[in-house]
């Protein structure tokens, strides 16, 4: 693949911890691969602050194969940065111009607080799961696993809900903070399955609940989560998330 | 000290169920005051700590990441065997066992081995229950492929997603247990020290990574659960954060290190391309069911693969290896797509990748969906475009992984691909019971060293944390608690807790305290090549013995030169990267000595001194035959314990793919 040098202008937020108020700051950066990814060029940068003894960049990453949903930043206005369906480690430097501004900056949401940096808390999405996210069965108890066919349309798409990585960006993307799409797959994976039943109506209300205890906002349909999330994952599932609520939310108070 | 591996008499088909109908327990109400702790939530870790939850224990579960949801396993692609024959192709727990024994290269526990193989199918059960949506045929029935050494189709996908969905089904039980108040979680904490009292191991320092704060946590077992130590080479399939730290501080403490050497270089990654290069991504070995792996026939050729004609191509795998062709095990894969390149015939820039090509399986798959839909005489471009749609669903997100980070499109030229760092076999030493050879310290999953011998066959690495999780420390772990019963909890104040922090503080202090002039990086890819160039594919005595006095020298320039930003009371990447590389730096050099003194070839280890006329790897089973379990002895040098292994139902014999 042939390939070619950058020279970038990036600008991005710093904050030492949660308490402080934070900035931007500009670094020039040059010779950028266009084969680096973007989180290589961020161990560029920071080898080189550190070198000059400055304070390298915290930001969050670990398999940098787009599947583990640590990596987080936000990249000239965009969750992941300009392409379509992919997570921040996998963006690669072929998607910018030689002499670009890149300007980069947290999850911004309030149930996301800044740690560091680039570097926030999700763990309000941790206790969305533990509010209902599962199905209830202690280990021993299952019986085969062919007992139950399981119709490949259903399979499919239980799956595709399930692709959810829980990185944030459909949080950070939407201008009322929610979590509804975070939310809505895990409902829906578990809502196409037989074994996803027995649980189907106490689950969706706990979740929900949860959500709103934990600051997320409210769905007003923008669609910003389903053009941002790096595994695209539907927002007709937020459309049977609410059918599954209202169902839910009706049967209890009969 | 003796070793003991607890095998359970009898024969291998019975030892398991005798074993659990014998084994002592721990009535509901004591478990409620028994303290577990467990290390890590891939796999092994989460499955291990919901299923304690479940059973009644207090548990506390530590990861690294900022969730639990996060571990490495969450990157397994292609899948995990089970013994189900559901496809009524002549699978069965003995053939499971066999295949993974041989394609162990016969230096796994047969017990252990067998077990493994005998729980698989539970395992999936398990999944299924736990709304893991695995791939399916459209009467409803769970879906099968192959994987590499194995003739049978054993083995069950979520498309390239595989692991990812096992974690979230145990993520899902452990968060389960969380809510339910069994298990408490520590995320963005770092476990950097055991606290052993009497011997037994009762506790851990942990390292808020936030705060910096260093924490005391008592429990009546601590259970490893890691993952393994691939990152020693800097550049591996590993994530970023991967580490031995916790097992070495283990080792350190007494616990024995086997079979360090054996490292699984995996066939299908994605070539380095420069020096920027922070990890490397692996290419699902499901691509091998339909790709063809070929170079030129030509050294040097330099022209497009896809302007290079059918009879100008070598399919090496196909024609060294005509019984399994393209899907033999990944370190045949490895050391012939190594062949290949160190001749010459190396394709790409670097000369240090082969092709991995679609257009056959493309063609292939378009003519039988034409076929289904009744189009005769379809033209050419037709049939692969219909090829296409099919290769795509079945690794659509391999195909665009691999597109983003190349800029190639797959689906129109062959990938490049050349082996990467992917597993280590290697581990801690473990009895049946996956106990350490510390008291009540247990190892789990890759962490530990015992069912894939000297290379781990795919789709097995999967099977394994969660049947040491879900399936067998459920059931050994009593057999050690249902003595410690009356061990009331040990107040963190006591003697042994205040030593263990103090010396992680006193490390921590002289680590940021050196304020050298060199990157924790610089360190870490200077080991890293090191350990590639002489601990590698292909390792002989001259390299590893320099390579030894090499990592010698660059541990003590690390603790003279290393530089490490910032504070230790704050959220500190670097001073975090840097304790795991200082564990690196030791672990790399035990690593040289195990190879050194694995005078043969076997699996994943190839000894230059030890091959056949062909070239392939010769085992030595009079004389090698044992699992090298190393000793730390008096705070700088290793003592060796063998474990002979002895094979009462596999013959051994020269493992051959022909």
């Amino acid at each position: 693949m042939e390939h070619k040098d950058l020279s970038l202008k990036l600008k991005v937020w710093r904050q030492k911890n949660s308490k402080d108020n934070g900035h931007f700051e500009s670094y020039d950066v040059k010779g950028i691969s266009t084969e680096m990814s973007f989180l290589e060029m961020f161990d560029v940068l920071n080898e080189r602050l550190i070198n000059e003894g400055q304070d390298p960049i915290a930001f969050d990453h670990d398999c940098r194969e787009g599947i583990c949903g640590m990596c987080s930043m936000y990249i000239n206005g965009r969750p992941h940065g300009p392409w379509h369906g992919t997570t921040t480690c996998q963006l690669h430097m072929r998607a910018f111009k030689d002499g670009d501004t890149i300007v980069v900056e947290p999850w911004r949401a309030g149930a996301f607080p800044v740690i560091k940096d680039l570097t926030v808390d999700r763990t309000a999405l941790d206790r969305i799961i533990q509010s209902g996210g599962y199905i209830s069965v202690n280990t021993g108890n299952a019986q085969d696993a062919n007992a139950i066919p399981i119709p490949k349309h259903n399979a499919d798409k239980s799956f595709a809900a399930a692709t959810c990585i829980g990185c944030g960006a459909c949080v950070a993307a939407c201008k009322n903070s929610s979590a509804m799409l975070f939310l809505s797959a895990k409902v829906a994976q578990f809502a196409y399955l037989p074994q996803g039943q027995a649980e189907r109506e106490t689950r969706v209300i706990d979740m929900v609940d949860q959500m709103d205890k934990e600051g997320f906002g409210s769905c007003t349909n923008t669609g910003a989560c389903e053009a941002e999330c790096p595994k695209e994952i539907s927002i007709s599932n937020i459309a049977a998330l609410n059918k599954e609520y209202t169902l839910a939310k009706l049967k209890a108070e009969n | 000290m003796a070793i003991n591996s607890k095998i359970p008499a009898g024969a291998i088909e019975s030892k398991w169920e005798d074993y659990k109908s014998h084994v002592k327990l721990v009535n509901p109400a004591n478990k409620r005051s028994i303290e577990i702790i467990v290390i890590g939530t891939g796999l092994a870790g989460a499955s291990a700590a919901a299923t304690l939850g479940e059973l009644g224990y207090k548990v506390k579960a530590f990861c690294f990441q900022d969730s639990p949801r996060r571990a490495h396993s969450i990157a397994a692609q292609g899948g995990i065997n089970a013994a189900k024959n559901y496809q009524n192709d002549g699978d069965s727990t003995y053939r499971l066992f066999y295949d993974t024994v041989k394609g162990g290269d016969y230096r796994s526990r047969e017990a252990n081995v067998y077990r493994l193989a005998e729980v698989s199918a539970n395992i999936i059960d398990q999944c299924v229950a736990q709304g893991v949506p695995f791939a399916r045929e459209y009467g409803g029935m769970l879906s099968n492929r192959s994987f590499g050494g194995v003739q049978v189709q054993r083995t069950f996908y979520a498309a390239g997603q595989t692991g990812q969905q096992l974690l979230l089904g145990a993520y899902s039980a452990l968060e389960r247990q969380v809510a339910l108040g069994t298990v408490k979680m520590y995320s963005r904490h770092e476990m950097l020290e055991i606290v052993k009292i009497d011997g037994k191991a009762r506790g851990i320092i942990a390292r808020n990574l936030i705060t910096g704060e260093l924490e005391r946590h008592f429990g009546h077992a601590v259970l490893l659960c890691s993952g393994g130590y691939g990152n020693v080479f800097f550049l591996s399939t590993n994530a970023m954060g991967s580490n031995v730290t916790a097992a070495w501080k283990a080792h350190k403490q007494g616990a024995f290190f086997a079979n360090p050497c054996y490292t699984q270089i995996h066939p299908t990654c994605i070539p380095v391309s420069g020096d920027h290069q922070s990890k490397l991504t692996l290419m699902s070995e499901s691509l091998r069911n339909d790709g063809r792996i070929w170079v030129p026939k030509k050294q040097n050729d330099n022209r497009k693969p896809n302007e290079i004609p059918q009879d100008e191509r070598d399919y090496y795998l196909e024609r060294r290896y005509p019984a399994f062709g393209n899907l033999v095990p990944r370190d045949v894969a490895s050391r012939a797509a190594k062949e290949r390149c160190d001749a010459g015939y190396g394709v790409g820039s670097s000369k240090q990748a082969v092709y991995l090509d679609y257009a056959s399986a493309i063609e292939r798959y378009g003519k039988i969906e034409a076929n289904k839909h009744g189009i005769e005489d379809a033209s050419h471009d037709e049939i692969v475009r219909l090829g296409k749609e099919v290769v795509k669903e079945k690794y659509g997100n391999l195909f665009d992984m691999y597109e983003k980070i190349t800029g190639e499109n797959p689906y129109n030229v062959p990938m490049r691909i050349y082996p990467a760092v992917h597993y280590t076999m290697g581990g801690l030493w473990v009895d049946y019971e996956l106990m350490t050879s510390v008291p009540g310290l247990y190892a789990l999953g890759e962490a530990n060293f015992s069912d894939h011998g000297a290379n781990r066959l795919g789709a097995s690495a999967l099977m394994q944390g969660l049947a040491d999780g879900y399936f067998v420390i459920p059931y050994t772990i009593g057999n050690y608690l249902a003595d410690e019963i009356r061990t009331k909890a040990i107040p963190t104040d006591h003697q042994a807790f205040v030593d263990a922090e103090n010396s992680v503080k006193n490390r921590l202090h002289t680590l940021i305290n050196i304020k050298g002039t060199k990157s924790v990086d610089h360190f870490h890819k200077a080991l890293g090549k090191i350990m590639w160039d002489k601990c590698g594919m292909a390792r002989n005595a001259e390299g590893l013995q320099s390579a030894i006095q090499e990592i010698r020298a660059l541990r003590e320039e690390f603790w003279k030169d290393v530089r490490i930003p910032g504070a230790l009371d704050e959220f500190n990447p670097e001073l975090e990267k840097a304790g795991r590389v200082a564990d690196f730096l030791e672990l790399g050099e035990l690593m040289c000595n195990d190879a050194l003194n694995r005078n043969e070839s076997c699996g994943g280890h190839f000894r230059e001194e030890s091959q056949t006329e062909e070239g392939e790897a010769l085992r030595r089973d009079e004389e090698f035959s044992y699992v090298a379990a190393w000793e730390f002895k008096d705070g700088k040098s290793w003592e060796l314990h063998k474990e002979h292994l002895t094979f009462e139902s596999v013959k051994l014999a020269q493992r051959s793919y022909k």
